[in-house]
């Protein structure tokens, strides 16, 4: 088998064992929260009978063993169960929403601010970090690298806050409210995601900017880098072709990482600018004991990093001719 | 005729169309007026002019992505306002704040306050078509006020022994005891009428009602969305084509909105920042005086504030003026230790005042006994402010000789973790429009919601026996004494502390106009901005 299938395979074994690992965790942490859904939903007003009675409808009462056997199972087929909320009555349960509804369309905004900020932010990051590698120690790298430190070191809704002074009072260039649903075109949905998109891009360059910078110049003390330049190789040309592609395995952990963090971290962001993201929707489930909700926000953002490392992982190897040949 | 006289006479002309514009003027100057007041003035009454059309863009501080449209379960701002948006009710606190029919045409007591009678409107119609009957309304409060139900509402309706009906346009209630504040309980938002179907109502997904607008999107903790309802039955209200209400929770955000031109209206402005914002050319800032107050509830049957003298130390151990002015900002005014404003009936202005008095907040807390630090957990959740006013608390107390330990409540499980466990924490309540609805919320022993737990003391059973009493009496002098005496008691035997009466501030563009009178009851109009405003 080639070694790229095999390690492939290999990894994607271990990301479904970490998964399992991931659901357990996920399952018993959530079964420590102080308070349970039935209590939250149905107010001060009920009494205990209505709450045994909705607690039962919903399963709560069983052992939490089988209720994880029947989570589980149900996620292998598909089935993420339904909302608690939504049905505030014992009688109602046939009318609650499917969780892979209330999420699907969240979802889809998160994957889509996460891709926006992914086209800036990644490009963007890989040029500054080349060339204050090509250009090191000089004003340029020293004020990419002053300039993106300042960014990273505020927190995201204060550089939200600016931008939205900046771009959306001072000078009203972009709408400050991120309002998209599913009929809004896409250069209207471009428009409204881009201060979101911005705030986001800031926040992330940094990291993947500097080690970009830091890969590339960890390898020019190497002794074949110095061979090449000894036989006269150009600036770039030692660092496009024989330094990057020994760095890219770096990088690309520090870019996955990063996109995943687009995914599952950036609910302040949808706060600030009131974008319908995954984000929102967690913290508000988890504030209400809507379980399987929670649940299910939380092992998509498990998939995501799993997936994501995955990814670097694979690109770590193909790029790097020592790994891709072993002896 | 005075001369204002005159002139609001000659607005009421221009606007309703029997003068014009160049007459106005001229009938104005001649009152001596100068040309810029003049036009100012036609201006005004213009714009005081409802006009139809627009698309009103509500950014609102409240919802959830939890929110659903069950109108037994709805509890915050943003479940009121839709449920305002899209339902009536059999009566409505209108924007002078008196009680008036709704759904109802008319209604009447006997005389014993026991039998209520009310006559509903004719012809009116659901969003789907259906014509309102009183089996909707029966349905409906058979939905509350069933035995298994789960409404909020089921409180409210506790009282009623039967309810009937008398052909299809009249309603009767029985009631085991009378009230003769039964009308206000059944304008509570929860007790919007819904179409019913053979005798049972569809609460959780129908987005049926006989409102002013009919909804087209409900998309929890993102928006709503509304178009006009054709067939409304009210004269004079619902202007605006459409509506949308965005969930827009971070208060920076909303006032970005509404600054840049994506929102028409922003509620919860913080105190904070108020005063910036109404430096924005483009907008206007209201504030409502109504129902909302902050108190910090004393458990009466938890230690230490299981004792009187303890609890008087503590009502005479805060600076209340300075609490306005630092946590309002002066946006609100004190309170006095009953949930009772100037804007209920019968609040009673003869009670000791109890303000800052390190005396005898010494004497009572040597009285009590007390030693040690006393725990007051606050949390933000119970009002915005809550910790910066626990610590100014905690300093003047100091300055008594009393020892207030503040402890920090996260947001998260606030309401079924510490409110109504802990002894003594922080909370706010609204839109309650008469004693005997805010007692029957939080302080007559049978409501669970009772959160200084005053249920057993003398006071304390006196308090409800005078609350059932006052609740079936029907001659106003009588019913005042009677309310007067109720405070008294919370006043002094019971747990509340309530140092602040908030306003509810907004703000909006100048593009947006309204009645010269905006309800308290609740934030934005009553709720009713949607049906209520226009677009001058």
């Amino acid at each position: 088998m080639h070694p790229i299938i095999r390690t492939v395979l290999v990894r994607l074994a271990l990301g479904l064992l970490t998964l399992l690992a991931v659901s357990i965790i996920l399952f018993s942490a959530i079964e420590f929260l102080p308070g349970d859904f039935a209590q939250s939903a149905l107010g001060q007003l009920a009494t205990p009978e209505t709450i045994a009675a909705f607690r039962k409808e919903l399963g709560l009462d069983e052992s939490a063993i089988t209720r994880y056997y029947r989570w589980i199972t149900g996620v292998l087929r598909g089935d993420f169960g339904t909302s608690f909320s939504g049905r505030g009555s014992v009688t109602s349960i046939a009318k609650s929403r499917d969780v892979v509804d209330l999420i699907a369309p969240r979802f889809w905004n998160t994957l889509f601010l996460a891709s926006l900020t992914a086209i800036i932010a990644v490009p963007l990051a890989l040029f500054l970090g080349i060339t204050s590698a090509l250009y090191r120690n000089s004003f340029y790298d020293r004020a990419v690298n002053a300039a993106s430190l300042t960014t990273i070191s505020f927190p995201e809704f204060f550089v939200a806050y600016i931008l939205i002074l900046l771009f959306g009072s001072l000078w009203p260039i972009f709408p400050t409210l991120a309002k998209v649903d599913e009929t809004t075109l896409l250069a209207e949905r471009l428009l409204r995601c881009a201060l979101p998109a911005f705030t986001l891009t800031l926040v992330i360059i940094a990291h993947m900017m500097r080690m970009t910078r830091a890969a590339i110049i960890n390898l020019l003390a190497s002794p074949y880098i110095q061979m090449a330049v000894l036989s006269g190789a150009s600036k770039s040309e030692v660092i496009l072709k024989h330094a990057l592609p020994n760095a890219w395995a770096p990088i690309a952990t520090v870019i996955a990482f990063n996109l995943a963090y687009l995914v599952v971290g950036v609910v302040v962001v949808e706060v600030v600018f009131v974008y319908p993201g995954i984000g929102q929707l967690m913290v508000d489930s988890v504030a209400s004991r809507n379980i399987p909700v929670v649940q299910a926000c939380a092992l998509i953002f498990a998939v995501t990093y799993i997936v994501l490392n995955l990814i670097a992982d694979i690109i770590g190897i193909v790029t790097n001719p020592r790994l891709l040949h072993p002896k | 005729m005075n001369k204002q006289k005159y002139l609001d006479k000659l607005s009421g002309k221009l606007t309703a169309g029997q003068i014009d514009r160049r007459q106005f003027m001229m009938s104005a100057l001649a009152t001596g007026i100068a040309i810029p007041a003049a036009l100012s003035l036609a201006g005004k009454a213009e714009a005081a002019t409802p006009k139809k059309g627009g698309r009103l863009r509500h950014a609102t501080a409240y919802g959830s992505t939890d929110d659903s449209l069950d109108p037994g379960t709805s509890a915050n701002g943003y479940s009121q306002n839709v449920i305002y948006t899209r339902g009536n009710h059999l009566t409505e606190v209108n924007n002078d704040g008196e009680l008036i029919g709704e759904l109802a045409e008319s209604f009447e007591a006997s005389k014993d306050a026991k039998t209520w009678v009310f006559n509903l409107r004719k012809g009116v119609e659901f969003h789907n078509g259906k014509t309102m009957t009183a089996d909707d309304v029966l349905a409906t409060i058979e939905f509350h006020g069933n035995e298994n139900s789960t409404s909020s509402a089921k409180g409210n309706l506790s009282g009623v022994a039967k309810a009937s009906k008398d052909g299809n346009n009249r309603v009767i209630f029985e009631l085991t005891d009378g009230n003769a504040d039964f009308p206000y309980l059944v304008s509570d938002y929860h007790i919007m009428i819904m179409a019913s179907k053979d005798g049972t109502v569809d609460a959780q997904s129908s987005t049926n009602g006989t409102g002013a607008y009919m909804v087209e999107k409900f998309e929890p903790g993102v928006k709503s969305t509304y178009k006009r309802n054709p067939n409304y039955f009210k004269e004079g209200r619902a202007h605006f084509d459409e509506v949308e209400i965005l969930n827009v929770i971070d208060a920076a955000a909303r006032q970005a909105a509404i600054m840049g031109g994506d929102a028409d209206f922003a509620d919860a402005i913080p105190p904070k920042t108020v005063s910036l914002l109404s430096r924005a050319p483009n907008l206007e800032i209201l504030e409502t005086t109504g129902t909302q107050h902050y108190i910090l509830p004393m458990r009466t049957t938890v230690s230490p504030f299981d004792n009187y003298d303890l609890r008087m130390a503590l009502k005479y151990s805060v600076k209340r003026q300075e609490l306005v002015d630092k946590i309002l900002l002066g946006h609100g005014v004190v309170g006095n230790d009953v949930p009772v404003s100037a804007a209920m009936p019968f609040l009673n202005t003869e009670l000791p005042v109890h303000e800052f008095n390190p005396e005898k907040a010494a004497m009572h807390y040597k009285k009590s006994g007390h030693s040690g630090p006393i725990p007051l957990n606050a949390g933000e959740a119970g009002f915005g402010g809550s910790l910066d006013a626990a610590q100014l608390m905690a300093e003047s107390a100091k300055e008594c000789g009393i020892d207030i330990e503040v402890i920090r409540e996260p947001n998260d499980g606030y309401w079924s973790n510490v409110w109504n466990v802990k002894g003594w924490c922080t909370s706010y309540w609204g839109g309650r429009p008469t004693q005997d609805v805010m007692y029957q919320a939080a302080y007559t022993a049978e409501t669970n919601w009772n959160e200084t737990d005053w249920r057993t003391s003398d006071a304390a059973v006196r308090f409800n026996k005078l609350v059932v009493q006052a609740r079936s009496e029907t001659n106003d002098a009588k019913r005042k004494d009677l309310y007067w005496e109720c405070q008294r008691l919370i006043q002094d035997d019971g747990g509340a502390l309530i140092p602040l009466w908030a306003n509810y501030i907004h703000a909006h563009t100048k593009a947006i106009s309204h009645d010269p009178q905006v309800a308290g009851n609740w934030t934005n109009d009553g709720n009713k901005v949607s049906e209520r405003w226009w677009f001058a």
